[in-house]
């Protein structure tokens, strides 16, 4: 299908398409980058998904990037210049130790990034761990391990993680870790419900017949399954676990001072709220633009990760 | 009513099992509170003799509080004192614990109340707009406005509110429940401010907290809202794809009729959940909403045991809100089993 009239790069462009989109692929890497291209034209093809892609990366961006573009240094006060309003020394003013918001803002990303980050990676494996064991063993295990659940489910989220770091202290590690403990339930219940729809099915019985253990049909075969529903769970978790922080940052409970934690900005600017507006509706704003990113994000990849519920 | 003895039957039947579940749930609550209690890095013995006590007046402390028994025991006595409804004193208030969530729970109560109401209000009709007019400007606004109530920091709008509207336009009273000046001049019946005042006849009074009650609860409102209408609109659309609903329209039926009557009829009972799940997580919402607005509720309660440390305070508050949430979601539960005839098989 070589077409002369294109010019050479367009068809090289063009040829990779056919290779990725050819119904009868050669290889395994050929299947695989094929379905993952049609994932992704799926998705591009979802205008709000694409939004919400570039607000996370942007925040990634930011937080890599943030001492090479943030003007001021986020922690070191300037009693000279606080609370100024907006000019172009200080774009976003300053606040009540004259310390640059928006440098704070653009540092702040990195605690939002490391929060999400955290608490995912502890909460996802657990629920994956808890809920995969509790339908693939069934009987005894899966009641015992599904009324644990239950039980963490049946409480509101913040209140719990409040408890939480009662005990533990306030500071942004015991948040993360009071947040991962009041998330990780859903994921455990969504994983259960694939195990159980997979756990009989023909390619199980077959690995178990050529002679894996329980750890490897769990490990391999199992989990890798119930992935792709736990991803989008997480993501759409995303921008509740942002607001959790946020909001145990704004109770004094999160993040300390000086850690320039956008929950932990609104606190400190409260008092001025009246006179100074900037101070403590800043850094909000850029809480609501990452929850949204992550918003938008997680109902894309529900789309195309699970068709099953689209466009509701 | 020729059903209702074989309804009731039905629900009778899975009664024991539902409060089975509940029970466990609560004692559930109940260990996790104890195990909070147990690794708080405050010593409670310490707390009590200071430390300056001789390591006697200590043992004899440790002894006195229960401390020296097995963890089971602890956690026995533990459950009876809670079913005796005995959470221990407040270090912050010299009060029972229990005495003083009975002062501060009205004023969350009514602020979660209000704002159910108004997303309840609010929320349903939007839903049932955004169904009918699916894909069409009605439902990209729906979507919008819920986008931005599940992406938003509820202490943030209560923030810009009180800026606005306090601050700027002066059209809203400030934070509190009600005016300094009209403090404490209603006897407390039921505890609900508004609702006193009427009883006693003060209108002045009843229109100031109703004043105050405005800006938070349509705050708090709004995330209900976002909710509700979200769900509303999926449930709608599931009921209008269905084949009864285009036999209702090919017998002629008016539109309004088929939407209002056939569809929103079936969708009552999911929603009945949904309004459940909003109204207890308004508990949830409510703890930060009554910090932003200095409103003396639960959550505010909560907060300020919990940065001075108040272990009793907090884990009373914790187990009083894991308790309404499990009573709520119990109730919705049980409605649903009544009004929904294939939940009951």
């Amino acid at each position: 299908m070589a077409n002369n009239e294109y010019p050479q790069q367009e068809q090289t462009v063009d040829g990779l398409r056919q290779w990725l989109l050819t119904t009868t692929p050669c290889s395994r890497l050929q299947a695989r980058a094929g379905r993952s291209y049609i994932a992704w034209l799926s998705f591009t093809r979802n205008r709000l998904a694409v939004i919400g892609l570039g607000i996370i990366t942007l925040l990634v961006l930011t937080a890599v990037l943030a001492p090479l573009i943030a003007p001021y240094h986020p922690n070191v006060p300037d009693l000279e210049q606080r609370l100024q309003t907006m000019s172009m020394e200080h774009w976003l003013g300053t606040d009540q130790l004259g310390r640059d918001i928006l440098s704070r803002i653009l540092y702040g990303s990195r605690l939002t990034l490391y929060v999400v980050v955290l608490v995912a990676i502890i909460a996802a494996p657990l629920g994956l761990v808890v809920g995969t064991v509790a339908g693939y063993s069934g009987g005894l295990v899966d009641s015992v391990l599904m009324r644990i659940t239950d039980i963490f489910l049946a409480f509101p989220k913040l209140i719990l993680a409040l408890a939480f770091v009662a005990a533990l202290g306030p500071g942004i590690e015991n948040a993360i870790i009071a947040i991962a403990i009041t998330s990780w339930p859903p994921y455990a219940r969504i994983a259960r419900a694939e195990t159980i729809t997979l756990r009989n099915s023909d390619f199980i019985v077959a690995a178990r017949l050529q002679g894996a253990g329980h750890i490897r049909l769990i490990v391999h075969h199992i989990i890798p399954l119930c992935l792709s529903s736990v991803i989008v769970r997480v993501t759409l978790d995303m921008a509740g676990i942002i607001l959790t922080a946020a909001g145990l940052g704004f109770l004094g409970l999160g993040a300390q001072p000086p850690l320039p934690e956008w929950g932990a900005m609104i606190a400190g600017g409260r008092q001025f709220l009246l006179d100074q507006w900037w101070v403590a509706t800043l850094p909000g704003i850029a809480i609501f633009i990452v929850s949204l990113g992550f918003n938008l994000l997680g109902d894309g990849l529900r789309d195309v990760l699970d068709p099953r519920s689209g466009g509701k | 009513m020729k059903t209702t003895p074989s309804i009731m039957a039905g629900i009778g039947l899975k009664i024991p099992a539902i409060f089975f579940s509940v029970a466990l749930t609560f004692l559930g609550l109940l260990f996790i509170t104890f195990f909070i209690g147990r690794v708080v890095p405050i010593d409670p013995v310490l707390a009590a003799v200071g430390d300056r006590a001789t390591p006697e007046v200590y043992e004899r402390m440790r002894i006195e509080l229960g401390l020296h028994l097995p963890l089971y025991q602890q956690f026995w006595i533990y459950l009876l004192k809670v079913f005796q409804g005995d959470f221990g004193m407040s270090v912050l208030t010299a009060n029972p614990v229990l005495k003083d969530i009975q002062r501060v729970f009205p004023a969350t109560l009514e602020l979660a109340t209000v704002a159910t109401a108004i997303g309840v209000l609010v929320g349903i009709p939007f839903g049932i707009i955004g169904a009918v007019f699916r894909g069409r400007w009605p439902d990209h606004i729906l979507r919008v406005v819920s986008l931005f109530g599940y992406s938003v920091p509820v202490f943030w709008l209560g923030l810009v509110g009180l800026l606005i509207f306090y601050g700027r336009l002066d059209i809203a009273p400030g934070p509190g429940r009600i005016e300094v000046f009209y403090e404490g001049m209603v006897d407390p019946v039921t505890g609900l401010l508004v609702v006193d005042a009427l009883l006693a006849g003060e209108w002045d009074i009843c229109k100031n907290a109703l004043a105050h009650l405005v800006l938070p609860a349509s705050i708090l409102g709004y995330f209900s809202t976002a909710y509700i209408s979200r769900m509303t609109r999926s449930f709608m659309l599931d009921q209008l794809e269905q084949e009864y609903i285009t036999t209702a329209r090919v017998k002629g039926i008016a539109e309004w009729r088929v939407i209002c009557i056939h569809a929103l009829g079936n969708v009552r009972i999911p929603l009945i959940t949904v309004v459940a799940l909003s109204y207890a997580s308004l508990l949830e919402g409510s703890v930060l909403t009554e910090t932003v607005f200095a409103w003396p509720g639960l959550g505010m309660y909560l907060t300020q045991s919990l940065l001075s440390a108040d272990m009793n305070a907090v884990l009373g508050a914790t187990i009083v809100v894991g308790g309404v949430f499990i009573g709520v979601n119990l109730l919705s539960d049980l409605l649903y089993k009544i009004f929904d005839p294939r939940a009951r098989m």
